[in-house]
């Protein structure tokens, strides 16, 4: 039924055309993306850009105006949750507060009739890898947020889902705890090999966790594509800005270049625009006591944060923000050359505004 | 050990164990006068006359005797007779099923309301309360109104055969239950609803995500989260319906009666006070009785 799908694409997860309104606003417009099996996916981006709502379609929480969804080649667009081999780690984690921890993992597997020797070897399996043996017996409002968080995904894997959403599983967690878990989420995927799908509005989360991933903004995928394409050319200020910091620099047309408020600065490749944007990441700004040979600019140093490994500058003219490689600080007002080099410049596609 | 006037901190305010000791004992006196004198006493008085003697005109002769209780049990001058504890275990039975069946119509009615927008959530509400405002006795004669022969629900009820041609609706075992759930329903809905209002969706979206019948549904994502609301519910109409005598002696005739009936008759018309007593007394035991089973059989299911 589906000539036109990518044979490769079919054993994993396909969205077509998805849209979907709530009254007025319209929360997914024309979506269409592809995830590969045992793909580790990403959905970014901020609150109310339809990430959410794109999950719970997948999850068969909420129904598609139009468009299609496909599971391994299947069109499961009309299919109830309950008959969808998907399964969801809730934002809230949504563990059911009158069982144990136990029975909360086992709770998939009851709904199915399992036999009660095949539960308990499947459950006690999943315990022991996400480590909560030691609390098969207790109930969820005796753990911790980091336990609670690794019982819903070990209740979501019990079930061997051919796709597992992921609905911003680590909001509720303090920062510290937040970095190791995404890199156990990493490892876990890769040794399970699932199809993971991670909805999030952190960047360093998507950039950590993910094999691909899309940006989304007001409904619409902005770009999509590994951590690396995405983060090193971006294609609109909008995903710039948003998949970590960027030096915006409005300009326009030059031969050879762009022309700024800084002056004249060379391009290794001509925009197609007449007037627009120019990125470079803080950490790509070469700084130092001589003049470079191309695009230098003379700033003068107005503020310097202190970051632990480095530390950020902002200079005047602009203001820019430039991330130094090192401990080496340079206290405020002094003047410096910085180097825009035209290999880390990226010309970004949208329009000046 | 702490010494007892050493300074601590009450929610944010500095004062000693001593002193908030005092406050307490200061606080707690109204309520526990209250109780003493409309509850503890009044029950010791019924514990004592129920174990006494009935005179030939009524007046209690204070003599003790079991006599009460064997009555209530029973035992006659004329052998053993199963009437009063036939009227006891009727009395529950019509108890047990008055809650039920308004748990079971509360539900859908709790979660239409919560699904109304939010301003029109509290007119629905308000009807479900208006009944309140009006006299029990009048909502029982209301019933016989609704109930007459001229009216189609008795003409339907005759057609079929339940009752005979031209004959009201009442008095009978339906009329019972329709006046007692109609009486207790808005007990069950309004804590039940404040309960459902609360529910957190998100634990039955988890549920179908993991494959849940509905019946698993409810009783796995919905029952637990609500239990709070239906307990109070639940004892609300279990306890009152257990002692009902307005809607039985209206709507149920002499061949339907309750024990409430049966207490008001022995404080009234019969005027034996020590039967009522001992009567009171094993309606008071069998709602201990049936309360401690809901707590038991609640127990299992309660959220901790």
């Amino acid at each position: 039924m589906n000539q036109n799908l990518n044979p490769t694409t079919d054993l994993g997860l396909t969205v077509k055309h998805i849209y979907k309104q709530f009254g007025d606003v319209i929360a997914l417009d024309d979506v269409t993306l592809n995830v590969a099996p045992g793909e580790f996916f990403t959905l970014l981006g901020p609150s109310g850009c339809g990430k959410t709502t794109l999950l719970r379609i997948i999850a068969g929480l909420e129904l598609a105006d139009s468009g299609q969804v496909f599971i391994g080649g299947e069109d499961i667009t009309r299919l109830p949750a309950i008959k969808r081999q998907v399964n969801t780690v809730f934002q809230s984690y949504a563990l059911f507060p009158h069982l144990t921890i136990y029975e909360n993992i086992a709770f998939g597997l009851r709904s199915r009739k399992f036999p009660d020797a095949e539960i308990k070897k499947r459950v006690n399996r999943r315990l022991e890898m996400l480590d909560l043996s030691a609390m098969a017996q207790r109930h969820p409002h005796q753990l911790s947020g980091g336990q609670k968080q690794r019982v819903a995904l070990a209740r979501a894997l019990v079930n061997e889902p051919d796709v597992l959403l992921l609905d911003e599983p680590m909001s509720a967690l303090d920062a510290r705890l937040r970095a190791q878990v995404q890199e156990d989420l990493r490892r876990l995927q890769r040794k399970l090999g699932r199809t993971f799908i991670l909805v999030t509005h952190d960047q360093s989360e998507a950039l950590v966790c993910s094999d691909r991933l899309a940006v989304m903004r007001q409904g619409r995928v902005v770009q999509c594509g590994t951590p690396e394409e995405v983060y090193d050319n971006p294609t609109d200020s909008f995903v710039a800005k948003f998949l970590g910091a960027a030096n915006l620099i409005p300009c326009t047309k030059a031969p050879g270049g762009v022309q700024t408020a800084f002056g004249f600065l060379a391009l290794d490749k001509e925009p197609a625009w007449q007037a627009g944007t120019v990125a470079i990441r803080p950490e790509w700004v070469g700084i130092g006591d001589k003049e470079p040979e191309r695009n230098g600019i003379r700033a003068r140093v107005t503020e310097i944060v202190y970051r632990g490994t480095n530390f950020d500058l902002w200079l005047e003219p602009g203001p820019l923000r430039v991330r130094t490689s090192s401990y080496r600080r340079i206290d405020p007002g002094r003047e410096v050359w910085l180097e825009l080099a035209p290999k880390e410049l990226v010309i970004l596609e949208d329009e000046a505004r | 050990m702490k010494r007892a006037d050493s300074v601590i901190t009450w929610y944010g305010e500095l004062t000693t164990r001593q002193q908030l000791l005092k406050r307490g004992a200061l606080l707690l006196t109204p309520g526990m006068f209250w109780l003493m004198l409309f509850l503890v006493l009044p029950g010791l008085v019924l514990v004592v006359v129920s174990v006494v003697t009935r005179g030939a005109y009524g007046q209690l002769e204070w003599t003790f005797t079991l006599e009460n209780y064997k009555r209530l049990a029973g035992y006659t001058l004329f052998g053993w007779t199963p009437d009063y504890l036939m009227i006891l275990w009727r009395s529950v039975v019509v108890a047990f099923f008055t809650t039920l069946v308004s748990v079971i119509l509360s539900y859908p009615l709790c979660f239409f309301i919560a699904g109304r927008p939010e301003r029109s959530r509290y007119m629905w509400l308000t009807l479900v309360i208006i009944p309140f405002w009006t006299n029990m006795v009048i909502r029982a004669y209301a019933w016989f109104l609704i109930l007459s022969p001229e009216l189609p629900f008795a003409r339907l009820a005759a057609m079929f055969g339940f009752i005979p041609d031209g004959a009201p609706l009442y008095p009978n075992a339906f009329a019972v239950y329709l006046g007692m759930v109609s009486m207790f329903l808005p007990f069950v809905t309004l804590p039940l609803y404040a309960s459902v209002e609360r529910l957190d969706w998100a634990l039955v979206e988890a549920a179908q995500d993991l494959y849940a019948s509905r019946f698993r549904t409810f009783t796995q994502a919905i029952l637990p989260q609500t239990m709070p609301g239906l307990s109070v519910g639940v004892i609300l109409t279990f306890v009152p319906a257990m002692g009902m005598f307005v809607v039985p002696d209206l709507l149920g005739g002499a061949k339907y009666m309750l024990v409430g009936n049966l207490i008001q008759q022995q404080f009234g018309t019969s005027r034996d006070w020590p039967f009522g007593a001992a009567i009171s007394m094993g309606l008071m035991v069998l709602t201990m009785i049936g309360l401690q089973i809901y707590r038991r059989k609640g127990k299992e299911i309660e959220v901790i």
